[in-house]
């Protein structure tokens, strides 16, 4: 079911980061100031855009999870918070290099976005090790689902009151005015949302369609009367 | 409502007959203002520097609070005789977050005092109201987030660490507003008006994560 479509996303996704790509070191201008090195915005910027939006999506699904109490949704839930982890470590580590490309440091307290990041990236670094410390897989995946509402509330709280304790510094790409980018630059960056939007899914899709399988083809050597040679668990993910 | 008034009479009782939390987390704010005396070497502290000393004191001593909190509970079976009564399992996290308030109030209570004592350098005398209304705030916004994170990480293996691992990056918003509002009331030079917005910024917390703990509580009581 989440293999239906998969190849055309697949394709599409690498036809829109490439074209993305090519925007990016063709298209677009240098940017006046910081010359050269302004174009990891291109990836840092989307990247940060569709962790947020995953790490909401799994807020969403986790609702989902608690008022339905079907172990799909967590499982959705759960992937959508392990790929936003590792695009938002991603997030981190460009933002660290465009820092000390333009300001000279690693890591700069004074800007609020990365640091709000920063805080978000920590909370649901911690949505593993929680699950990992519940046995019970039912009572896990309903407390996976508490958290992942509390903390997707927690986002843009955290957003508001770091972005009021320090004074601005980071560029306001997408302000409320927002005219600030020039065309070319602003249709670059819109491809390369849409192209991390679209990689986010295929991956996602991917994911799901791995676990589906792999629960399938439990539940057949089940019914096969196949003996299943107990692995040590290494994951936390949920089964179905 | 009865029920909740109930249950945070049993949770007064349980802590004045045990001395279980309190008086821990008093001793241990009072053994951590000594620590930043010897860490930071420094006689007396003032403006930022103490607002952040005190702050992250109150927030690590809370820490103890909520690990305390719901133990008896879990080993005792408090959770299973909560659960057989017809009652809605709301007001179980009312009572407990009710209770954490008055534990952090009462324990604020020493270790307030022990700190303008112990290291502040300006009185402390004329800032006080604000800085009561600020520290009330504050343990609203902890108590909610402690009682919901403390439930949460109670009957996990590791609750010890998970609890303050979950806990301490969703009160990072507490510690900005409480540090920053406190900031100009212990200044050298004399307290200066409390920016608005940091009251805001909690009381705003509060409110949100309230209505959310409320929201969410229940399937964490289900077996």
């Amino acid at each position: 079911m989440y293999g239906k479509g998969l190849r055309a996303l697949s394709v599409a996704t690498l036809i829109t980061l490439t074209g993305a790509l090519a925007l990016v070191f063709f298209y677009a201008s240098n940017d006046a100031d910081q010359g050269f090195v302004q174009k990891i915005f291109y990836l840092h910027v989307p990247m940060a855009i569709v962790a947020l939006c995953g790490f909401v999506a799994a807020g969403i699904f986790a609702i989902q999870h608690l008022r339905t109490r079907d172990a799909r949704h967590d499982l959705r839930s759960y992937v959508a918070i392990h790929i936003s982890l590792i695009l938002a470590a991603g997030v981190l580590v460009t933002g660290s290099i465009w820092a000390r490309a333009s300001w000279g440091h690693w890591w700069v307290w004074d800007e609020p976005t990365l640091v709000s990041f920063l805080i978000v990236f920590l909370l649901y670094a911690t949505y593993q090790p929680l699950r990992f410390s519940i046995e019970d897989p039912e009572r896990q995946a309903r407390y996976a689902s508490v958290f992942a509402v509390i903390a997707g509330a927690f986002v843009p709280l955290n957003f508001l009151a770091v972005r009021l304790a320090q004074a601005y510094s980071h560029p306001r790409v997408l302000s409320a005015t927002g005219g600030s980018m020039p065309g070319d630059m602003r249709l670059t960056f819109l491809i390369a949302v849409l192209g991390m939007a679209l990689l986010f899914v295929t991956l996602w899709k991917f994911e799901m369609a791995a676990k589906h399988a792999r629960a399938n083809l439990r539940s057949l050597r089940r019914k096969l009367g196949v003996e299943e040679v107990p692995v040590a668990r290494r994951t936390a993910a949920p089964s179905l | 409502m009865r029920v909740a008034l109930a249950v945070l009479r049993k949770e007064l009782r349980l802590e004045l007959r045990t001395l279980e939390s309190v008086p821990g987390m008093a001793l241990f704010s009072v053994t951590t203002f000594v620590v930043f005396h010897f860490a930071l070497h420094r006689e007396q502290v003032e403006g930022d520097l103490a607002a952040g000393i005190l702050v992250v004191t109150l927030l690590f001593a809370g820490m103890l609070g909520l690990n305390r909190l719901y133990v008896a509970d879990e080993e005792q079976g408090g959770f299973d005789a909560f659960l057989l009564a017809p009652v809605d399992r709301t007001w179980l996290f009312v009572a407990k977050a009710t209770a954490l308030f008055v534990y952090l109030v009462v324990f604020e209570i020493v270790a307030v005092p022990a700190f303008a004592l112990l290291l502040l350098g300006p009185g402390i005398g004329q800032a006080l109201p604000e800085l009561l209304g600020i520290l009330l705030l504050a343990d609203l916004g902890f108590a909610i987030v402690a009682a919901l994170v403390g439930a949460l990480a109670v009957r996990t293996r590791a609750r010890d660490l998970v609890g303050p691992m979950i806990a301490l990056p969703l009160l990072v918003p507490v510690v900005i507003g409480a540090a920053r509002a406190i900031e100009p009331l212990l200044l050298e030079a004399g307290a200066e008006p409390v920016p608005v917005r940091w009251l805001l910024i909690l009381g705003l917390y509060d409110l949100v994560f309230g209505l959310l703990a409320v929201a969410v509580f229940d399937p964490l009581l289900e077996d």
